[in-house]
């Protein structure tokens, strides 16, 4: 029988929130759909880090008040944004030009697996997913400076998802960095996963039940 | 006198081919020549290759394009999404091919044409299901991927200014595509919102150099419909 759970994993706010806590001012950051997009609420405008929109646009700010909407202006989620003072907006080639040539300090993306080689896996659950959706995703993945996966730790059925190797088609290969869950935050390293913080009342031994691949300290 | 200017979306229509690669500009409805889309069902041609970023949504604009059956491939980076009803069931019975490619190698595809640049290599998809049958190259230790220029027969693309050489210059985010589908094809046809007089537009602000341009009607579309 398992032990009494002694922790609390994070909210989706909650884990946007710790993720962006660890965005230093100054970096180009994108972010993917789903709980990604939520990070830029939580980066304090004082902080200033330059938001890049893969339809274009370069100083993204926060989301609109509603009689404030200009219909003109959406990030790739298709949700209305603002601009920062010092925005600037390009083509979609040279949006990509820019995500492609490796000019973006970081890319937040959602995550349906990722392997202990970092192997990114989240566009598709298996080989015949008809009518596929890819977006930016494989573009980012596999030119951002650092991709940071963030995502739920195991499946709402209790399976894994961080694994050796991912099992569902990969998005690319050996990208992601670090790994931010509901219950711990776990950078990919040349020796596997190293653990750098989990939840309160979070065990190495309860973490590692969770996880296929083999955990250790940082 | 060069005049760009086309009296009606009908005048800016005439002559596309059936068979022809249609390149549709717009992201999420933003910058979308909605009216170049609708002529383009008014004129008929059909059997099209239509590359866009998502397969249509709802029931309008390249939905409804792939609805009256004129389309017999889509190319695209993301089909099946929130409100694609049409692609889908035009799918499921086998009524158009699709072909799927990551966002920035559909972009870049298109701006080799533009660039006469034949092919390039790119590690996006490296590695992955999407690089299947594709050849591969190993430079500095690392995969890339051999993608071709994809070139159109026919762009569609909205401007929110223009002046009569058909230099274009575009609204906030509704820039997208416009720029590169308007360089990437041998009949570029540009809807605007606004047309002024030659020599407004300032050298520095001109997004779209006129001479990419081929045809141009003023359409006073509007904004964009309001997201819910």
């Amino acid at each position: 029988m398992a032990a009494t759970q002694t922790w609390q994993p994070l909210e989706r706010e909650a884990l946007a929130a710790r993720l962006a806590n660890d965005i230093p001012e100054g970096w180009s950051v994108n972010l993917g759909i789903g709980i990604p997009t939520l990070v830029g609420n939580y980066v304090p405008p004082e902080r200033e880090v330059v938001f890049h929109s893969e339809n274009g646009i370069i100083g993204m700010g926060p989301a609109p008040a509603p009689e404030k909407i200009n219909r003109w202006l959406i990030n790739a989620s298709s949700q209305y944004v603002t601009l920062r003072p010092g925005a600037s907006f390009v083509s979609h080639s040279d949006s990509f030009a820019l995500v492609r040539g490796g000019h973006l300090d970081l890319c937040v993306l959602g995550a349906f697996q990722v392997g202990e080689n970092g192997d990114l896996a989240n566009w598709a659950r298996s080989d015949d997913d008809t009518a596929p959706a890819i977006g930016g995703a494989m573009d980012l993945a596999a030119g951002a400076r650092r991709i940071w996966a963030v995502m739920e730790h195991t499946t709402r059925g209790g399976e894994k998802r961080l694994l050796r190797r991912c099992t569902y088609p990969l998005t690319a290969k050996a990208c992601v960095s670090r790994i931010y869950t509901d219950l711990a935050v776990i950078d990919v390293t040349p020796k596997g996963f190293a653990v750098i913080d989990m939840v309160p009342g979070m065990t190495l031994e309860a973490l590692q039940e969770r996880t296929e691949a083999p955990l250790h300290r940082a | 006198m060069i005049d760009k200017t086309v009296r009606s979306v009908a005048e800016a229509m005439a002559g596309i081919k059936d068979g022809s690669t249609v390149l549709v500009a717009g992201f999420a409805q933003v910058g979308e020549p909605r009216a170049l889309i609708d002529g383009l069902i008014e004129q008929g041609a059909r059997d099209l290759t239509v590359v866009h970023n998502t397969a249509g949504r709802g029931r309008e604009g390249v939905a409804r394009l792939i609805g009256e059956g004129r389309v017999r491939k889509i190319v695209c980076s993301f089909a099946r999404s929130r409100g694609s009803v049409i692609f889908e069931e035009v799918f499921a019975r086998g009524g158009i091919e699709l072909e799927i490619l990551p966002q920035g190698t559909m972009a870049e595809r298109m701006r080799a044409a533009a660039a006469g640049i034949p092919a390039f290599y790119t590690a996006t998809a490296a590695g992955t299901k999407l690089a299947e049958g594709k050849e591969a190259r190993v430079f500095n230790g690392r995969e890339y991927i051999l993608e071709l220029a994809l070139p159109g027969d026919v762009a569609l693309v909205e401007a929110w200014r223009a002046d009569r050489w058909g230099n274009l210059v575009y609204r906030d985010a509704g820039r997208n595509f416009n720029p590169v589908m308007a360089a990437a094809a041998q009949l570029t046809i540009a809807q605007t919102q606004h047309i002024v007089e030659l020599g407004e537009l300032s050298p520095e602000e001109i997004a779209t150099p006129g001479l990419y341009v081929d045809r141009l009607v003023h359409v006073a579309a509007g904004d964009p419909p309001l997201k819910t």
